[in-house]
Formats: C-alpha cells, structure tokens, sequence
C-alpha cells in the first residue's frame, strides 16, 4: 500500500467486520458452562465437541446436505434456462424485448415475503412440498433474472463479427454456442454461477416455508434449534461456523471477477 | 452495438418465460385472487371488493410499518452510500492485498441472512456478547431486547456490516476502469484531491452507484430476516418492517384477504420506484456510448 491513511481506513473497515465473525468462531470452540458463566476473549477449555455433534447427528449435518443440493439444483436450473435469453437479449431486438426485459428484473425486486404463501400453495397443490426441486425452482424466482443480466452484460462484450465468422464457416448454431461462444464467457458463467450460489444460499424465508422435514435447510435446522433448547449457544455458534464454509470457497474462485459481477457485468 | 431485429429470438427466452411464469405469475395470481375475495374457511370464496384494499390503506398499523421502513432505508442508503465510496477510494489496486480485501470484504455476503442474524444476536447480547458487554462496561445502558433505540442501532449496525462492502465492491469496480492517464493529467494540472473525486473518479462511477443504490433500496425495503432474528420485530413493535408485519399477518395470523391486498400495494411501491431507477439508468448508458 502506497499511503498510509489508506492502510489505517481499510485495516479499521476489515476489523470492524471481522469481529463479529471472531466472535462467533470463539464461541464455537467453548463449552457452554464456558460462554454463559465467564467472560473470555478465547476458550480457556477448548473443545471441539460442538462441531462433533452436528457432524454426527443426521438431523444436523442433513441440514448442510439439503441445503447444498437445492443450492445446487437452482444454480444448473438457472444458468442452463437464463444462457439462451442472455444471448437472444444481447445480440438480437425483437418485439417486447425492452418490456420482458424490465419485466424479468422486476422479479427479482419481489419481496419474498409476498410470495411465501402463493408459493406454500402452489407448490403443495403439484405435490413438491418438501422436496428439493421445489426450493431450487422457487429461488429461481431471483436468481434467474439476475443470471440473464449477469450473463447479457459479459454477453455484450464480445463482438457480434465472432458470431458471423462461425455462421460464415457453417457452424450451426447449438455447435456455435457450445464449442466457440461459451469458452469466451466462461469467466461470466463462472460469476453468474456465483451469484446463483449466493443467492440461493442465503436465502431463508422462502426455503423454510417450503420445506418441513426431507428437505429442510440448514438455516432453518437453526432456527429450530434456538427455540427448542433455548440456549445451547455452543452449537449454534458451531452451526453458524460451518455456514460460512461454502461461502468462503466459492470466494475464492471467483475473486478477481466477484466486483465486476456484482455490477451485473457493466463496468 | 446494432442489434438486428429477429423475432425468432423469442424461443431462446421461451424456457425463461415459461419458467418465470410458473415461479412469479402463478403466484401472483393467487395473490390478486385473495385480495378481492373473503372466505368463512371451508374454501368458500366470495367476492368482497376493494375492501381490503381499503382496510390496508387506512389501517394505521400498515403506516406506521411503513414509516419505520421508509426511515430504516434512508439511514441505510445515507449510511451505506458514502462509506462504501468511502471504503473503495482506500482499497489497494492491485496484488495480495487488494485480493485479500476483496475475499474478505465479500464474506458477509454470503453469510446466511439468518446466520448474519444469529452472529449478531450472539455479539450483542448483554450477557455473552462482546459488544453487550464492552457497551456496558463503557457505562452505557445498552440493551437491545427492551429499549427501541438500541434494538434500531443494532439492526442498522448489523446492515451497515452486512451489506457496505457490496456498495464498496461495485465502486471499486468502477475506478478500476479509470485509465491510470486521467490521474497523470489530473495532477500536471495540479487538480486537488476532491477535484480528481469530482470530476474523474464520481462520473466513472456513476453507473455502477446507480446499480448499488437500486440494489440497496429494493433489498433494505423487503428486509426480514436479519431483524427478524436479531429482535423479533420489537421490543413492542419498534423494528416491525413492512416483511416482518406481512409474513405476521398471512402466516400467523392467516389474514388472507389483507395480507393480499398488502402484499400488492407493497410490491407496487417497490416497482415504481426501482421502475425510476432503471429508467434513469438505461438512459445513462445510452449516454455513454
């Protein structure tokens, strides 16, 4: 770092909110004797016997399990369906292209909260409640929209003369999407995908309301936990521990590309 | 670009529309459906008008929930805005330490929102909390479960550190695509430090500010989880946003017809005003090019 004062702003931003996250990793290593009895900036009788009760009772770890594949149903869903309009978006005009357009983002400022009963409704009446499928097409309520603006943005930056070469040189067009057009998006499939994950993960109002057993989320396994057992601190903070996992992985992959992502590929 | 006209382009969005039709518009036709019938159970529906309509449109708690969303997303926006601005000018370009932040900035974004509910009832709470407890040893009075102002203060910290680095993560983005020439001719000229702000790096940012508030907004004004967890809407009704009284009204309380007429109202407020926002911001980028 060049200046000093930015070190000094960006060390206090990071610390600001990294402590809460300290905080939470802290408790999950106490016991709970430990967290309501004293007051410790670290465990002064490590255990890990938070995590070991999650990690082998299956009404716990299932919640990561269900919450994963959901997760992962709506990412291939939304990217499979939202490629083709992507494209028809950013290469084509077409009748009521602005309209669908404006229409498809306005899904994505529904609140979920309008849509939780419809959805319990909807979804029991085809027979899905309760099962993953019915989250991941749920979420796609958001995460669709988003993907085709992610997709149409990084879509746009790729000139229309690669797609006339490939027509000229007799590539028909499934050939064309697949073997030329998608390596050149590749980096936007891999943040639109990121953004699906995202997304989808850290939903909770809609995956509870459509969930009670079979397909339950992590996330609402801890809502439970909370109002059952009052105060077993340690495990939910360890529960808490383990959500972050995911999240930080995915990070990883993508993060040269995560701030241009989140622009919705317009930068 | 010029696109050409096709309208044959229709059956690539096909599988999006149909997909979107059965996840949105079904849905909100059920939505529209309750909010014009009443019922006495046993699925017997009957016409009732724009009574519901009516009732929520006078109905005083649905303003002061909406005065409490209203002001809790000013504070948000007038918060985050300028700090994630603020925040992105400091962070380092490039190297280790720019992805360092980058990966760290990102992490509570992807926290469970009602994780990020949990993580800071846990900080918070007077007992075991380490922020109840510094507080408390500082000699402040703080308790987030009984006094309004606290229980707001924490709900708005809590945002503040859940959302500010997507403002800054979307700015940052945007003075990366600042040619390292326009700060070369900005300093022969000898521009000041807030004359390179104004007049290089705000307008490069203006697209994608537009984005981060649009962002913000539609996302502050359906917040539910994160309060929900944190306070349970109170102490009394102090932190009841507009999600938390309409998940209350349809799920607990089962008031179908109210809960609709709500819920259309609330997704029309929310529309229009993004509806401002798009427009402005299609308009800029065709400015631009």
């Amino acid at each position: 770092m060049k200046r000093p004062g930015s070190a000094i702003v960006m060390t206090l931003y990071l610390l600001f909110l990294m402590v809460p996250v300290y905080w939470l990793v802290n408790m999950s290593l106490k016991t709970n004797a430990e967290i309501t009895r004293t007051f410790t900036l670290w465990p002064q009788d490590l255990t890990f016997q938070n995590y070991v009760t999650i990690l082998t009772d299956p009404s716990w770890y299932m919640g990561y399990v269900n919450s994963l594949t959901y997760v992962a149903m709506n990412t291939v869903i939304s990217i499979t369906v939202a490629l083709p309009a992507a494209y028809a978006f950013s290469r084509y005009r077409f009748l009521g292209d602005k309209h669908l357009f404006f229409w498809l983002l306005t899904n994505r400022m529904a609140p979920p909260a309008v849509f939780a009963l419809p959805f319990f409704q909807l979804y029991s009446s085809v027979g899905l409640f309760d099962t993953h499928i019915a989250v991941a097409l749920a979420h796609c309520l958001f995460n669709v929209p988003l993907a085709v603006w992610i997709l149409e943005g990084f879509m746009r930056g790729v000139p229309r003369e690669i797609d006339e070469t490939a027509y000229i040189d007799g590539y028909s067009f499934p050939r064309f999407f697949v073997r030329i057009f998608m390596p050149l998006i590749a980096s936007g499939v891999g943040v639109a995908a990121f953004f699906c994950f995202m997304f989808s993960w850290v939903e909770l109002l809609l995956s509870r309301t459509l969930t009670s057993v079979n397909a339950k989320p992590i996330a609402a396994t801890m809502t439970r936990t909370v109002s059952a057992s009052g105060l077993d601190w340690g495990v939910l903070a360890a529960a808490g521990v383990l959500t972050l996992i995911p999240g930080g992985l995915v990070i990883w992959f993508v993060r040269n590309y995560i701030a241009k992502g989140f622009a919705l590929g317009r930068v | 670009m010029d696109k050409s006209q096709n309208n044959r382009a229709w059956f690539l969005v096909l599988p999006v529309l149909v997909l979107v039709a059965f996840s949105a518009v079904i849905p909100l036709m059920t939505v529209v459906n309750y909010s014009v019938q009443d019922t006495f159970g046993n699925n017997a529906f009957f016409w009732a008008g724009l009574e519901w309509f009516e009732e929520i449109i006078t109905s005083e708690r649905i303003h002061a929930a909406l005065g409490r969303q209203v002001l809790f997303t000013a504070i948000i926006l007038a918060i985050q805005v300028p700090l994630g601005i603020f925040v992105a000018l400091h962070m380092p370009k490039k190297g280790f330490w720019a992805s360092l932040c980058l990966i760290l900035m990102a992490m509570p974004l992807l926290i469970p929102f009602n994780v990020v509910g949990t993580i800071w009832q846990i900080f918070g709470r007077v007992d075991i909390g380490l922020l109840g407890r510094v507080l408390t040893a500082l000699g402040f009075d703080y308790n987030y479960t009984s006094d309004w102002l606290d229980a707001w203060a924490t709900v708005i910290v809590m945002d503040v550190w859940h959302w500010t680095s997507l403002v800054a993560l979307l700015c940052y983005a945007g003075l990366q695509s600042i040619p390292e020439a326009y700060y070369q001719a900005a300093k022969i000229d000898q521009a000041s430090r807030w004359a390179v702000f104004r007049h290089i790096e705000l307008p490069k940012m203006r697209g994608v500010l537009l984005i981060a508030v649009l962002l913000r907004f539609m996302d502050s004004f359906m917040i539910y989880t994160e309060p929900f967890v944190v306070t349970g809407g109170g102490p009394g009704n102090a932190t009841t946003f507009l999600s938390i009284d309409l998940v209350k009204m349809a799920i607990g309380q089962f008031d179908l017809g109210p809960a609709a007429a709500f819920s259309i109202i609330y997704f029309l407020v929310i529309l229009l005003i993004s509806w401002v926002f798009y427009t402005v911001m299609t308009n800029l980028d065709r400015e631009t090019k």
